[in-house]
């Protein structure tokens, strides 16, 4: 039943990204172009590789508010690293290790000192920022050779598939095996739906715990390098306020903010449908208003709909049961 | 029955050990060490200007704070004040626009009546359909900033289209005290004592600490979550007016990124984001500190680019200490029972 339910949220997830898909070929000829779609999948690359670890961390019922921070730091150390005048791939390597350790200290102080990731993340949300701040000053880094900023910006040889999204498809395939497929994945949802019990059924559940915050920093830092290159540009404020936007993204996918429930799937399609609706707006130029209040409604609805239906359902049913007592 | 509650009563730790315990002698505690400290080093910290202006900076939020933390008692969250303080704002502001002539106690009526109503929003789909708070006000943070932007559609208030009534009642005083800073602290302790010793106001605290406990005492939960989340609302509404007399000039992004603040100073305050646990008098001073902490840095003259980074470390410090010592007198507490 539970599985059906899910499974269910989400075709409609993916019917919904189709719709969205016909409706911008509705409003405008242009949108169905390889050129469009090549440039709207690639504006959301860095939601979606977050979004990843993000659904693993929720479904662990914690929540990592650092995630923008992370990103802008990892971005700062890139372009410091760089006009310092380091190779690029080390420089790429270092930015990489300093958002694994960040979400190490993030994972560290949930796990050993048992604090709660919203408190925490909330305060590493302030201190990762004021970081890349010390690191980079007010600086843009924008003089990147033309080989790495096409790692951002350019598509597959001979298709019009991004690289940053072709790398976030390759991540996504092996996160929903891991989910999905593997005793650690499965044991993500047992210790989401009830810790202790997984404690007791000898889960490591700290440990645990511990690894998907490093993995969050880390793909945090990935999508650092990935805006720096797609913008080429490394600022300490790149991507502020994004980790609402991934958190809605997740949620909109299905997966339970209480922890235990929700899959890949779900939520890289409604990364895909938030993006796609964006796009399709901005094709037609209408503002970031509407796209705002569409995002927030899908959130709410996706919650709300099944809920109001299920209390319809057993309204129904229990009217039933009164009307066959009242025939007797 | 009667005779174990009269032992544990006697049992109970006396007066100076309680106020040795509690969260808001060691936060005082620190004010003050973090307010003497930097006035060691630059008397001017301490002048009254300065003190004005600390006072006139951290008003707002901890005006929004009040509302944040009778939701955080409950055991739910409100993420949808930033959008509702910028809306409030500006429609306050195009009010005036369009009666320049509006008495300011109207307009502070009129964010009051706004917030309700976004606020109820938030209750109606926490309360009745059962949408978790997180999901619920992340979404409306979204949709209320939406029709912000809508309203506002690139357009600005300036101070110049405010009546010099309203800008004066921001910047006015009464015995030397900004009009402002009273408003915020009758209203803090109103609601301070209504939580604290009104059946209203604990029933918040039991919704937080249990809520199947609270539905078995006869509280009604989904009236008090809907009443909790308009408060929240209100007050936010209100914030809004406030701002504008304030800052004088609005457009679509004012107040964004307050909620964070907000929650961080509540947390900071004591106030557990698991419900059930915390005081106004507590949010106050963490909404204090964490305004203190930011002026005191600007005043030791930290370089700039520090400055953010060390408030981050001091925010993180602040909380793991407050959650560290809250356990352990737990645990001290329990420990206690059972001998």
């Amino acid at each position: 039943m539970k599985w059906r339910t899910l499974l269910g949220w989400e075709v409609t997830l993916i019917v919904l990204v189709f719709a969205a898909l016909f409706g911008g070929a509705l409003l405008s000829p242009a949108f169905l172009t390889a050129s469009n779609l090549t440039f709207l999948t690639a504006n959301f690359s860095e939601v979606a590789l977050i979004a990843l670890s993000m659904t693993l961390i929720i479904i662990v019922a914690e929540i990592d508010l650092s995630v923008a921070s992370t990103l802008g730091l990892s971005s700062a150390v890139l372009g410091a690293l760089f006009a310092a005048g380091w190779p690029i791939p080390l420089a790429i390597v270092a930015a990489l290790a300093v958002g694994a350790l960040a979400g190490l200290f993030n994972g560290l102080l949930i796990t050993r000192l048992g604090l709660p990731s919203l408190a925490v993340t909330i305060g590493t949300l302030a201190l990762y920022r004021g970081l890349a701040y010390v690191v980079l000053g007010d600086k843009a880094i924008a003089d990147f050779p033309a080989f790495y900023t096409n790692l951002g910006f350019g598509t597959l040889p001979g298709t019009p598939i991004p690289i940053p999204i072709a790398l976030f498809f390759v991540l996504a395939v092996i996160t929903v095996v891991v989910l999905h497929a593997t005793a650690f994945g499965r044991s993500l949802y047992a210790i989401g739906a009830n810790p202790v019990a997984a404690r007791f059924a000898g889960l490591r559940v700290e440990r645990v715990k511990l690894s998907l915050f490093v993995l969050s920093g880390l793909m945090s830092a990935l999508a650092g390098v990935v805006y720096t290159f797609r913008f080429a540009s490394a600022r300490a404020d790149n991507a502020v306020g994004l980790e609402l936007g991934v958190i809605a993204a997740v949620l909109l996918g299905g997966v339970s903010i209480f922890g235990g429930k929700g899959s890949v799937v779900g939520a890289v399609a409604a990364v895909f449908l938030i993006g796609i609706i964006n796009g399709a707006l901005t094709i037609v130029d209408v503002s970031n208003e509407v796209l705002t209040v569409v995002t927030g409604l899908l959130l709410i609805g996706s919650v709300l709909v099944p809920n109001l239906l299920g209390h319809f359902r057993t309204y129904r049913e229990r009217r039933r049961a009164k009307g066959d007592r009242v025939i007797q | 029955m009667t005779g174990k509650i009269a032992q544990t009563q006697t049992s109970a730790p006396n007066l100076l050990t309680r106020l040795l315990r509690a969260r808001e002698v060691s936060l005082m505690a620190l004010l003050l060490f973090v307010t003497l400290g930097t006035a060691a080093i630059n008397p001017l910290f301490l002048s009254f200007t300065s003190l004005k202006d600390l006072f006139l900076n951290v008003a707002i939020i901890a005006l929004v704070v009040v509302g944040q933390t009778i939701v955080l008692l409950m055991k739910h969250v409100d993420l949808s004040v930033s959008s509702v303080v910028g809306l409030s704002a500006f429609l306050t502001g195009s009010l005036f626009v369009a009666f320049p002539g509006l008495p300011v106690p109207l307009a502070l009526l009129f964010g009051l009546g706004l917030g309700a109503v976004l606020g109820s929003v938030n209750g109606l789909l926490v309360a009745y359909g059962k949408v978790p708070a997180l999901v619920a006000t992340l979404g409306t943070l979204y949709v209320f900033r939406g029709i912000d932007y809508a309203v506002v559609h690139g357009g600005q208030i300036n101070a110049s289209n405010l009546p010099p009534s309203f800008l004066g009642f921001a910047t006015g005083n009464l015995l030397g005290v900004p009009n402002l800073v009273l408003l915020v602290i009758v209203v803090m302790l109103g609601f301070g004592i209504y939580l604290g010793s009104y059946r209203g106001g604990r029933e918040y605290y039991a919704v937080g600490s249990n809520s199947e406990a609270a539905v078995l005492a006869g509280i009604s939960v989904t009236r008090r979550t809907l009443t909790g989340f308009a408060l929240s609302g209100a007050i936010a509404g209100l914030a809004g007016v406030l701002y504008l007399a304030r800052y004088g000039t609005v457009d679509a992004n004012a107040g964004s990124g307050l909620e964070l603040q907000v929650i961080a100073a509540a947390v900071v305050g004591g106030v557990s984001i698991n419900g059930g646990v915390g005081s106004l008098l507590g949010a106050g001073l963490g909404a204090l500190l964490l305004g203190v902490m930011s002026s005191a840095l600007v005043t030791l003259r930290a370089p700039g680019f520090y400055q953010q980074a060390i408030q981050g470390a001091l925010l993180l410090a602040a909380i793991s200490v407050d959650m560290l010592v809250s356990r352990r007198s737990a645990k001290q507490n329990a420990k206690g029972r059972q001998s």
